[in-house]
């Protein structure tokens, strides 16, 4: 079977002036359709740096990054991101944060009353609707990242890129919104891409986790299968024994053989 | 708490003669209690303070130039002194006898079309500015010099440069206040977070969508910046521009009046542009606020 989203063999490398820091080392990673894949790894490890190479924000030093067989390496809603820190433009309404997407990807292909609904649609799905009104300012740092997922989704990416989506969140309303994801990748079947470095999250969410190295060169250094049923329940899954040893295996990948070292 | 309970009893005792009615309106006399009464307490509070303020300050000033020999008039004297110029703003005596109100008017219109400009063109610059690193290293010192130059300092230049007053007054405006205006842009310009930037790349806005949906919105706090201080200077530097130019506006009436040592119309017109400067403040400060109540909560 074909790969749908294929890193081949990509490098990385930042210039600063005279210094040269290789971020990235011969990554190589196919994920299949309607995967849902985490890339799990100590911070400064360059995961960010690999996610920003898929949404075509940042350049590969070598290799490339292959979609449907096709190599992208320019920013486009086929891989739609969801942004650490939400990003919602905050002089718009939720509405119209999510309408800007929509606008520019369905520009020809939806009436601008099909758009309206297609947007209320997305809202919806992530029970955003009923603030469609409200500044970013005037809702919680939760409902934000909802009217981020929900700006994606409505770009019907192809792959959905998720970078830290729940780092800043308290620790309730994040096992709400990862709840969430997961009732809408069963729903919807999306490609996922996320970044994290919380284990029980890698866990819980993923069909695999990309385990990384510890940089400067970064590399993959494990590729655990997540063999869990789904729908996965959160409360049955804390004395799952699948789940228990996957969760050992990213805690021994992550403490005892890459353990963190502090650069400075 | 005392001013809401004799307001009802004024109104119970007001009309004794339709009681029935009366015990309704009593019943729920909320409006005025609830909304009315706080509202005005709260105008009279910033009202009150600054009329209080200004009738001391008049009073001072009555008591120091009332005595023989004051070289300054008082305001009584203003008052009888420039009579016709107060009650009057709006009257035409000839090409050069006119009310007030229509020297200001001319002023104002002369800074209208020099700020205008410099609002376009600043904005325009700021913005290119702003997206290159390049152009910020290289113009930033110059700008910063040339923005410390005395608007009246621009003035033979110009006169030079137009030989004619009307084109020169209008371009002193312009180059007083574009500084401002060009460098708060770019400031903006340039501290667009990358996060905007990257849900621009993302969505694929082309260039001119980039500029008015992400661009002018984000930087929108720092150009209205600008475009406060760009207009405090304009006004400035209209009316000692005037002054030196001649013509119908408000600067020339100070200079002119000096020249015929009616003193109490110099200050009759230092009212007019201190308040005038005030209003055009407060006109940038209020469009400001309304554009921005997105940007600056977020």
């Amino acid at each position: 079977m074909q790969a749908y989203l294929k890193l081949d063999h990509i490098d990385k490398t930042f210039n600063r002036g005279s210094a040269t820091t290789e971020v990235l080392k011969d990554i190589n990673l196919t994920i299949d359709k309607g995967e849902y894949v985490s890339i799990i790894g100590h911070s400064g490890c360059g995961k960010s740096t690999l996610l920003n190479i898929v949404a075509g924000l940042t350049g590969t030093t070598n290799g490339c990054v292959l979609l449907e067989n096709r190599e992208v390496n320019s920013p486009g809603p086929d891989r739609a991101v969801v942004f650490q820190n939400h990003s919602l433009l905050p002089w718009l309404t939720v509405y119209e944060n999510v309408r800007l997407g929509v606008d520019k990807v369905f520009a020809r292909s939806k009436s601008r009353a099909e758009r309206d609904a297609w947007v209320m649609h997305n809202l919806s799905l992530v029970q955003m609707a009923h603030a469609k009104d409200k500044r970013p300012s005037e809702i919680s740092g939760g409902m934000k990242q909802r009217v981020g997922i929900a700006r994606a989704l409505a770009m019907e990416p192809k792959v959905l890129l998720l970078d830290e989506p729940f780092g800043a969140l308290d620790a309730l309303t994040r096992a709400h919104l990862q709840d969430s994801v997961m009732a809408l990748h069963q729903k919807l079947g999306n490609t996922i891409l996320m970044i994290t470095h919380d284990v029980d999250e890698a866990v819980l969410l993923s069909d695999r986790i990309v385990m990384m190295t510890n940089g400067p060169s970064a590399r993959i250094g494990e590729v655990l299968e997540v063999p869990l049923a789904r729908p996965r329940k959160r409360l049955e899954l804390a004395t799952n024994p699948g789940y228990l040893k996957c969760r050992q295996r990213v805690l021994e990948f992550l403490y005892e053989r890459h353990s963190f070292v502090e650069a400075a | 708490m005392n001013m809401p309970m004799r307001k009802s009893e004024a109104i119970s005792a007001a009309s004794p003669a339709v009681a029935e009615v009366l015990r309704l309106k009593v019943a729920k006399p909320s409006y005025v209690q609830a909304k009315l009464l706080p509202a005005l307490t709260a105008i009279a509070a910033r009202v009150v303070p600054p009329l209080v303020m200004l009738a001391v300050i008049l009073t001072v000033w009555q008591v120091l130039c009332m005595k023989p020999g004051a070289t300054l008039p008082a305001p009584s004297k203003i008052w009888t002194e420039a009579y016709d110029l107060i009650v009057d703003p709006f009257f035409v005596a000839g090409p050069q006898d006119i009310g007030l109100g229509w020297r200001v008017l001319i002023s104002l219109q002369r800074v209208a079309i020099g700020y205008g400009l410099a609002g376009l063109i600043g904005i325009g610059l700021g913005t290119i500015i702003g997206q290159s690193v390049w152009a910020m290293r290289g113009l930033d010192p110059i700008f910063q010099i040339l923005r410390t130059i005395s608007p009246l300092a621009w003035l033979p230049i110009s006169l030079a440069a137009f030989r004619d007053s009307q084109p020169s007054a209008i371009f002193v405006i312009f180059i007083t206040s574009v500084w401002p205006i060009i460098i708060n842009t770019a400031v903006g310009i340039r501290n667009i977070p990358q996060d905007y930037r990257n849900v621009a790349a993302v969505v694929q806005l082309n260039p001119l969508e980039f500029f008015a949906k992400i661009m002018i919105p984000a930087a929108a706090p720092y150009i209205f910046t600008g475009l406060r201080i760009g207009i405090g200077l304009s006004w400035l530097a209209i009316v000692a521009a005037e002054m030196l130019i001649g013509g119908v506006g408000i600067g020339f009436f100070i200079w002119d009046a000096w020249n015929s040592s009616h003193i109490s119309e110099i200050i009759l017109a230092l009212f007019y542009v201190g308040i005038i400067g005030f209003v055009l403040d407060r006109m940038i400060a209020g469009l400001g606020k309304v554009v921005t109540r997105g940007t600056a909560a977020g």
